[in-house]
């Protein structure tokens, strides 16, 4: 086995690790960072992402871009609508209490997750991805006749897989305008500083935190539209991305969202890379060391502050 | 005319105020004042809707203020400086005032005579509202609430912890609001600061009414404040 060309699949397979990582911890970190809610239940709305999505594309039962295409726009709205009733419904009745709102998502998880076998059942669902050409990984080597390109066997990344990248990178990029560039973000980052003071100032609190909460449960979601073509939907697939969020938003420091992109490449590139080399579970083992050091050294985390 | 008749609130379980009765009149500064404690913060936030109105009625003009949520008090022109200025402290200057702006959708001619009085905050505009020193961030936070283009502005402990030059900046704003008619409700510790700008005076004990003079006879007979303050 050459290093070199695995290196770079392996590297790439991280990538698209931590593309999909970074969209579902952000999501939990705005929610934590705006509501001050730890929520429990949000792998389940990364899960009903992916169900949605299946669900969508075999309804259409067209050409799998056009199933893909409605389920990217329609999946991460109806979780994000849901995710908003549930915050009126229940966060709100319960005044955000940390410890009551750890519970009721604990609730909400098993709900969602139990209410998802009995309606959908409990076999995993395949998506087929809207395009799906299988790129070769280039390599290079010096030989008699001079510097030569030449392709390794078998090595080789879908460019759906890079789509994922690319486009987890635009919504990345989409969420940062508009924390930093709308009205509606520079409401959430005063009620994130002061709830009270951003009262006084007209900002209708209540129904903000509805939004965040959708806006964070709508993100998992399209992590989990765009990775369901390589990974099938199933009831129980929201355990892993909830705890990696964790992992992640721990490692990057609570609240901070370019703490939370670092860390979630960083996790998702050891990921990828251990992986492949030795094993998906030594790749676990680091990713908790590396929470445990942080938490040692540095409580608050990479950003926090 | 802001007008506050026998307001009961608290924390919680915890009961502040017993029965308070205040008016604020359009071009005239009233103040409330109290040993620490008294109650007189708790009436500002339950003006502005923060805290549970359990009894009584605040009305501005015929608006019953009290019956609504907290967020729509604002919308009615009242101008809250808090204790403690209450910066968002990781905005910018620019973002707090924009924040002021938005309850009353304001426009760029407000932002402009807001930042004519101030014209330090002009210069630091992008600059963190944390890193500005304590006189420019009680400017900022008047500003903010000056965004609004009140009828009636709150100011609790605007001149706390602030140096004599900047003390008088503030009072002299503060003065400069009661010339163009707002409806002034200063809490103030310091009572030499308070009686040269107040009109009237309310002494506020345990959280209920205890007397409203006229600053005029308060000068003339400091007894009271001994009386009431200990001072």
């Amino acid at each position: 086995m050459e290093f070199g060309p695995h290196l770079i699949l392996a590297s790439l397979e991280g990538a698209v690790t931590a593309a999909i990582l970074s969209l579902t911890a952000i999501g939990l970190s705005i929610v934590f960072g705006v509501m001050r809610v730890v929520n429990v239940a949000h792998g389940e709305f990364f899960m009903l992402g992916a169900v949605f999505a299946w669900y969508i594309s075999q309804f259409l039962g067209t050409h799998p871009a056009l199933g893909f295409v409605a389920a990217i726009l329609i999946a991460p709205l109806l979780v994000g609508t849901l995710a908003a009733g549930l915050d009126r419904l229940i966060l709100q009745r319960i005044d955000y209490n940390p410890e009551r709102t750890i519970v009721a998502t604990i609730g909400i998880l098993y709900i969602l997750q139990q209410g998802t076998l009995m309606t959908f059942g409990p076999d995993a669902r395949p998506v087929a991805p809207p395009f799906n050409q299988v790129i070769a990984i280039p390599w290079f080597e010096f030989t008699d006749a001079g510097f030569e390109i030449y392709w390794p066997w078998g090595l080789g990344i879908t460019s759906y897989k890079l789509f994922i990248i690319f486009a987890a990178a635009v919504v990345l990029a989409g969420v940062w305008l508009l924390m930093t560039r709308t009205k509606f973000g520079l409401i959430m980052r005063a009620t994130q500083q002061d709830r009270e003071t951003a009262q006084a100032f007209g900002v209708p609190v209540d129904k903000v935190f509805a939004y965040v909460f959708g806006l964070g449960a709508a993100l998992a979601a399209v992590g989990a539209v765009l990775v369901v073509p390589v990974q099938q939907a199933h009831y129980l697939m929201g355990f892993d991305p909830l705890l990696l969020s964790f992992i992640v938003v721990i490692i990057g420091g609570l609240g901070s969202l370019p703490g939370t992109v670092i860390a979630a490449v960083l996790i998702g590139m050891t990921d990828g890379i251990i992986s492949v080399f030795f094993s998906p579970t030594l790749a676990k083992i680091i990713a908790t060391l590396a929470v445990a050091m942080v938490l040692v050294f540095r409580p608050r985390g990479l950003m926090g502050k | 005319m802001l007008r506050i008749e026998d307001i009961h609130s608290g924390y919680g379980s915890v009961k502040v105020l017993f029965g308070i009765n205040l008016e604020a009149r359009p071009g005239e500064i009233l103040c409330l004042l109290g040993r620490n404690g008294a109650g007189k913060t708790t009436v500002m936030k339950t003006i502005m809707g923060l805290l549970p109105l359990t009894q009584g009625r605040i009305t501005l003009a015929d608006t019953d203020i009290g019956a609504l949520p907290a967020h729509e008090v604002p919308r009615h022109r009242i101008g809250y400086v808090p204790q403690g200025r209450r910066l968002f402290p990781e905005l910018t200057v620019a973002e707090n005032i924009e924040m002021g702006l938005m309850p009353c959708n304001s426009g760029k001619g407000t932002r402009e005579k807001v930042l004519d009085m101030f014209p330090r905050l002009r210069e630091r505009l992008s600059q963190q509202a944390s890193t500005l020193s304590g006189g420019e961030q009680q400017m900022l936070a008047i500003a903010r609430a000056l965004c609004l283009e009140p009828k009636v502005l709150l100011l609790d402990e605007p001149t706390e912890g602030l140096q004599p030059s900047m003390v008088d900046l503030i009072r002299n704003v503060i003065v400069q609001m009661k010339a163009e008619g707002l409806a002034v409700i200063l809490v103030e510790q310091r009572v030499d600061a308070v009686l040269s700008v107040a009109d009237q005076v309310a002494f506020i004990e345990n959280g209920r009414n205890a007397e409203t003079l006229s600053a005029a006879s308060l000068r003339s007979d400091p007894a009271k404040l001994h009386h009431y303050l200990g001072v």
